[in-house]
């Protein structure tokens, strides 16, 4: 009879947390089970599981019974050309603060029900609300970071202290350098003491030619392969995102990082959701469930940029609480936020960019516009026609010219051998 | 033989003609299309205006593709002979060789190729040891033209080599009968005949070469573009679609201007013999 009794009890026992749980478990979210949820995001920007952390897809399938489809993408342009491009069909999408002031402009954007994303409640008020989303209503802040220079201590002379030792002759050849306009065009603005987000053509001008002199050091132009190239020892400087600088030392100690003196751009990536979604409700359990505390925890840890979220960076267990790169004083340096340029700038910024990639600095008739004695000016559309397109030119002629007098060659041979 | 087209035929053709007419004709009308507008839908002759200032960027990329392509023909001319050559067996073996790294992602090879050029990397490693002065070699023109010979040159051997393994013997015979020595034999023999395969290897290398633009990011540093990163930058960077669409417009005329080219030559080729 005892035994009966014991078994009983232990029987309820076992039941009551699932029947607690059941009872939780919001008869909408239940409805969700078997659905699937379709993520955009940057590479390597979420804890896969790798070394033991905790593998958030997988987590949050194992939770609420959704099939997440993650995706990946190289950049905010990359990101907003696909879904423009209309071929494809996602719920969430992570782009940095000036795409997501561009999404909410052409309408791209889902407003998101903050009553379905407690965990809303870790961000704290610095983080709510920025310029790209004044009223908040359409992103919930993932990352926030900031752009500095990396550099290799045995390759360098001194501690670089300025973005102009991007410009340092010393390191030619071993300079890296952005492979996207706008964080590239944000180096020299800064250096100029210029708005990264100014609407005057002129300004933009001026900052591309600061950009096509760098060409005098022959940067590198990087996306990802500034990880293989700095931890090799390649390269001797690298701007690039701090979290980033993180991972690179690991694999190798001589690097070193640096919050240059001109300023840095600040940026935030937040998590949105796109018009359209077709499991939105699914796509706010997500993310509710990125900002819970462990989770964002394993997140952070994982892609070691900022969080945004309290219950991560006021954790003593984390790994780079009050880390003075990730989470440096307010105002140490100075900063600026990218806001959405409009469309005529973005074009001009296209063109100009355009301009300075195929600059030929061999070409330059004259030496350093900005640091040297020499003030000549060039004219934009001096470059046209450079000694480099003049050989090239030449070349294919002559290659031609053979062509054409082996054929012409041929034929009369042909005649000849028939009339013969 | 029955040149009417009977239903049968007809029917057996259409799931074809229907894939071109949808993802090869279609598209090329899209093109067309938006390199004559605006982004709005206007019509505007600013896209093919703005093409005088790609000029540098395409006279390079041509000339990077010529080189690339000759190169590839005198390594894959005599390479296809030699395979030729060969026992049935062996013949087998080799071409399988030849393909072998297409197996592997054109993406990897190119990526390990920037791990073996640069300053720190394998062969400047190697020369460190023996005590040599280490060589510039990435983000050269030069290694962009290495990466493009060493992806495209199957494409040059396998078309020469299938002509090859197909020549009628007996001509080279007749050439030695003639009193041709070994020169005499290759030149007036062997290269003639293999004409139609050099024509197809040169425009299978010619134009990738031409248009790529992954090799020249990688190997060649992003500090000068060929056409192909022009191209991709316009659609996947700045979603200029109309820039983009006129300039792979041109490259595309050029391509086939330089296919309508070789084919006249490969005509003209086996009636010389």
């Amino acid at each position: 009879m005892k035994k009966t009794v014991c078994a009983l009890f232990a029987l309820i026992m076992v039941l009551l947390p699932l029947n607690v749980a059941f009872a939780a478990g919001d008869s909408e979210i239940e409805a969700l089970r078997g659905t699937t949820l379709y993520v955009y995001n940057w590479g390597e920007y979420i804890s896969d599981g790798e070394d033991g952390a905790i593998d958030v897809n997988a987590e949050f399938t194992k939770k609420y019974g959704i099939k997440v489809v993650y995706d990946t993408y190289e950049n905010n342009e990359t990101m907003y050309s696909k879904l423009k491009s209309g071929g494809v069909s996602y719920d969430i999408v992570i782009p940095s603060d000036y795409m997501i002031e561009r999404m909410i402009a052409e309408n791209m954007l889902e407003k998101i029900d903050f009553d379905n994303i407690p965990n809303f409640s870790y961000i704290p008020e610095k983080y709510r609300n920025l310029d790209y989303d004044p009223t908040g209503e359409y992103s919930i802040p993932y990352t926030v970071s900031y752009v500095g220079l990396i550099y290799n201590t045995k390759m360098v002379e001194e501690d670089p202290v300025s973005w102009t030792a991007l410009w340092d002759e010393r390191y030619t050849n071993n300079i890296l350098m952005f492979n996207n306009p706008r964080d590239a065009f944000a180096i020299a603005q800064s250096i100029l003491g210029q708005d990264y987000n100014m609407d005057t053509p002129e300004g933009w001008r001026i900052a591309a030619a600061l950009l096509k002199e760098q060409k005098s050091v022959n940067p590198v132009y990087v996306n990802d392969e500034v990880f293989l190239k700095m931890e090799s020892g390649e390269a001797a400087l690298a701007p690039y995102y701090v979290g980033d600088y993180f991972l690179m030392k690991e694999n190798n100690d001589d690097l070193a990082f640096v919050y240059p003196k001109e300023g840095v751009n600040y940026f935030v990536d937040a998590a949105c959701i796109l018009k359209g979604a077709k499991n939105k409700r699914a796509a706010e359990l997500y993310l509710d469930f990125i900002n819970e505390p462990e989770i964002a925890l394993a997140n952070a840890e994982y892609i070691c940029y900022g969080s945004p979220n309290s219950a991560v960076y006021d954790n003593p267990d984390y790994e780079y609480y009050e880390d003075e790169l990730l989470y440096p004083e307010e105002g140490a340096f100075k900063t600026q936020l990218f806001t959405n340029l409009p469309p005529e700038i973005l074009a001009l910024e296209s063109t100009l960019w355009d301009d300075v990639k195929n600059y030929n600095a061999t070409d330059a008739s004259y030496r350093s516009l900005f640091f040297g004695e020499n003030n000549a000016v060039k004219t934009e559309n001096g470059e046209a026609f450079t000694s480099e397109t003049i050989k090239y030119g030449i070349c294919i002629g002559v290659f031609l010219l053979i062509v054409i007098a082996f054929v012409i060659f041929r034929s009369v041979r042909k005649r000849i051998r028939e009339n013969y | 033989m029955n040149t009417r087209s009977s239903l049968g035929s007809k029917l057996v053709a259409s799931p074809y003609i229907i894939w071109a007419a949808l993802f090869i004709i279609a598209p090329l009308f899209f093109v067309v299309y938006y390199s004559f507008t605006t982004a709005s839908g206007d019509f505007t002759l600013a896209n093919v205006q703005a093409l005088t200032k790609y000029l540098p960027t395409f006279l390079r990329s041509i000339w990077f593709g010529i080189v690339a392509t000759l190169i590839c023909l005198v390594i894959a001319f005599p390479t296809a002979y030699i395979i030729s050559q060969k026992s049935d067996k062996i013949q087998r073996t080799m071409v399988m060789l030849v393909m072998l790294p297409m197996w592997m992602s054109f993406l990897i090879r190119t990526y390990s190729w920037m791990a073996i050029l640069q300053d720190t990397g394998i062969i400047n490693s190697f020369l460190a040891k023996l005590g040599i002065d280490s060589v510039h070699m990435i983000n050269t023109g030069g290694a962009v033209i290495l990466g493009m010979v060493y992806n495209f040159l199957p494409y040059m051997i396998l078309p020469i080599y299938s002509v090859m393994a197909k020549l009628d013997y007996s001509m080279v015979e007749a050439c030695q009968d003639l009193g041709g020595n070994r020169l005499t034999v290759v030149r007036k023999c062997i290269i003639p005949m293999s004409v139609p395969g050099i024509v197809s290897g040169v425009t299978m290398v010619f134009v990738p070469s031409v248009s790529t633009f992954y090799i020249s990011q990688k190997l060649g540093g992003g500090s000068f573009d060929l056409i192909g990163d022009v191209i991709e930058r316009q659609f996947q960077q700045s979603y200029n679609y109309n820039l983009g669409a006129a300039l792979s417009l041109v490259l595309m005329i050029l391509i086939l201007i330089s296919m309508a080219f070789m084919n006249k030559f490969s005509d003209e080729g086996e009636m010389v013999i």
